[in-house]
């Protein structure tokens, strides 16, 4: 599904060039949960930034299901972040005078369903993430645990290959925690493929693989026994 | 612009943010409501000061004599001028192919008139038939002064409308009633209208002849009215009007011995020079409107660029968002503008409704002399709201433009 090739990524500060992805060899099969684990400042989220077409790679190659993805333009970057891609972010990035309904639909909206459609698919992934009778709230209404659920309802609403979940605990309290994970293990047990920064390693022990980074460079990549979420809730 | 899908989008982004959409609309359709007021203002004040013209022919040139200033030829400076017959007959003659109308006139002081028990103090002067047209006057019952009152002596007099309700009440008929005027019996054949309003209508005309025999004036009089032929343009009448007085007075000095610089002796009004005045002062007043208006529309114009730059730095981080969902560029742009546009439209046509409501409702009710009927050209302040929806997308489009290509990742960042 994903197929990375010798990814380097280095950042301009003033005078000084800042070398965060050191050449990451990485490939991702469909229906895995991988995790990608580091301290702060090991790259992992300049990885995720690039895997999620929000960055770009100094060198190196990018192969998201059989399409390379290189010399991007926004305009098809944007659609191909809405056909492959879901993003769950740590601080929700909900629209907030939007109700969780029309932010579960918006991704919709830019595939260009229509309105009814979109409102009922919209209200399907609610369903699923147990926030239905909370559809017209506004996400400040809405509790952290809330928030992230409704985030991962609109990541798959464009009903996408890979979903990129950037530190979706990091905003949450523990129970809340597994409450989350719980619900991305129950998709990834549908067979999508997901990918999960975290720097937490019970949440890490969560996924199915474990991929560790330190000074932008792959130290560590093991599958593991995964820990289903829903014993610790 | 008739995507549906975009239009739902739109209305449900203002509709969750009245706030801002109240801001920019206020500042929008206070600019037009203020641009369309004071151009109402103008157009009234130009109204309010042609009327004032109305009073008189427009191209009447009124010459009048006063006391030299100048010793001249061995005759002393303090000398009072006085017109006779003699300069009137000779002017007419000399440029009867050039004058319209012409009337000398001569005036009784002191002109009581009589009827039955009411009496009043009016100006009382005796004029040639001409004297109507120069007047500017129209007849609401009877006739004016004709020649054949003129050539017998007749001792008819024509009063105006404010005289009749005077003297006669509002019951009878005045034609053919007798009025007395110094104590002689006069037959009134007319009563007269006069645009110029109730100062205009409180005088009483008759024939000069009759006048000067009757009130012992032997053949002086006091001035000469002429309007010349009309001309093409304004300018050419002006143009003509100037050289016509000039002659006129150099001729009037030489025939009374009056020094070729002596400005006090002769005088000459012509409305003309009066109405090119007025007409510059217009001029001026409208130039002074439209410049307040444009500068009101480029406050407001900034007013509007300043809320759309402050609307899309609020909106980056849900720009942000809405790209990585997968919102390309254009759409972003699209999404901006296609609000301001709207926003704009709508507070623009309802501050034009606003104040032409206020014009159309208030505007009757003003009765300064000088304001009349205020009122604006409808394209014009239809043209305006379209100049500021436009200047508002353009004004618009640069931020939205430097929205767009922020990347998500930056506008994404935690601050």
């Amino acid at each position: 599904m994903i197929e990375i090739k010798d990814l380097h990524k280095s950042y301009k500060m003033g005078s000084n060039s800042l070398h965060v992805l050191k050449g990451i060899n990485f490939s991702v099969a469909e229906g895995e949960l991988v995790s990608i684990m580091g301290s702060s400042g090991s790259g992992k989220s300049t990885l995720l930034n690039i895997l999620g077409m929000l960055d770009e790679a100094d060198e190196g190659s990018y192969t998201l299901d059989g399409v390379a993805i290189k010399n991007l333009n926004e305009k098809i970057a944007a659609r191909y972040r809405n056909k492959f891609l879901g993003f769950i972010f740590q601080s929700f990035n909900l629209i907030s005078y939007k109700n969780a309904l029309d932010n579960v639909a918006l991704p919709l909206y830019y595939q260009g369903v229509k309105r009814g459609e979109r409102i009922d698919k919209a209200m399907s992934y609610l369903e699923k993430v147990g926030l239905a009778d909370w559809a017209g709230h506004l996400p400040n209404e809405l509790s952290g645990g809330q928030k992230q659920r409704v985030a991962i309802a609109r990541a798959l609403a464009s009903d996408p290959k890979v979903l990129l979940a950037d530190e979706p605990t990091g905003a949450l309290d523990s129970k809340t925690s597994y409450d989350v994970m719980n619900l991305i293990q129950e998709i990834n047990d549908e067979g999508r493929t997901i990918l999960v920064v975290t720097h937490e390693p019970d949440i890490a022990a969560m996924t199915k693989r474990i991929v560790n980074l330190k000074d932008g460079r792959i130290i560590q990549d093991t599958q593991v026994n995964q820990v289903r979420a829903q014993q610790n809730v | 612009m008739f995507d549906l899908e975009r239009w739902e989008e739109i209305f449900e982004t203002i509709r969750k943010n009245k706030l801002r959409t109240f801001l920019t609309g206020l500042s929008v359709a206070s600019g037009i409501f203020i641009l369309v007021v004071l151009l109402g203002i103008g157009e009234g004040m130009r109204n309010g000061i042609s009327q004032e013209f109305k009073r008189d022919a427009a191209n009447i040139m009124y010459v009048y004599t006063g006391v030299t200033s100048k010793e001249y030829k061995g005759l002393n400076p303090g000398r009072r001028i006085q017109m006779k017959n003699e300069d009137f007959n000779y002017t007419t003659l000399k440029y009867q192919d050039d004058l319209e109308y012409k009337s000398s006139i001569y005036r009784i002081w002191n002109g009581i008139v009589n009827y039955g028990k009411e009496s009043g103090s009016y100006r009382v002067e005796g004029v040639y038939p001409d004297y109507q047209f120069l007047e500017n006057s129209g007849m609401i019952e009877g006739r004016f002064v004709n020649y054949k009152d003129h050539e017998n002596f007749e001792k008819v007099v024509v009063v105006g409308n404010k005289v009749r309700n005077d003297l006669f009440k509002d019951s009878k008929d005045p034609i053919g009633e007798y009025v007395q005027i110094s104590g002689v019996n006069f037959k009134v054949v007319g009563v007269f209208t006069d645009p110029g309003g109730e100062r205009e209508e409180s005088r009483v005309f008759m024939p000069i002849s009759t006048a000067q025999r009757v009130f012992g004036g032997s053949n002086n009089i006091a001035n000469m009215a002429f309007t010349l032929e009309p001309e093409d343009n304004f300018e050419a009448a002006l143009a003509a009007s100037n050289r016509f007085s000039e002659a006129i007075k150099n001729q009037l000095k030489e025939t009374h011995t009056i020094a070729p610089d002596d400005e006090s002796a002769i005088s000459i009004n012509n409305s003309l020079e009066n109405a090119k005045r007025f007409f510059d002062l217009m001029d001026m007043i409208k130039f002074f409107f439209w410049g307040v208006g444009i500068c009101t529309i480029i406050a407001g114009v900034v007013g509007v660029s300043n809320i759309m730059l402050i609307i899309v730095k609020e909106r980056t981080r849900e720009i942000g968002i809405r790209k990585a969902l997968g919102a390309e560029p254009l759409s972003i742009v699209g999404m901006v503008l296609h609000e301001s546009i709207f926003v704009t439209a709508i507070a623009g046509f309802i501050g034009l409704i606003a104040s032409l409501l206020l014009l159309e409702f208030v505007g009757p009710l003003i009765e300064t002399q000088y304001i009349s009927n205020p009122a604006v050209n409808f394209n014009v302040a239809l043209t305006t709201v379209f100049i500021l929806v436009l200047a508002g997308a353009i004004a618009g489009f640069f931020p939205a433009w430097r929205a767009a290509r922020i990347k998500p990742i930056v506008a994404l960042r935690d601050e």
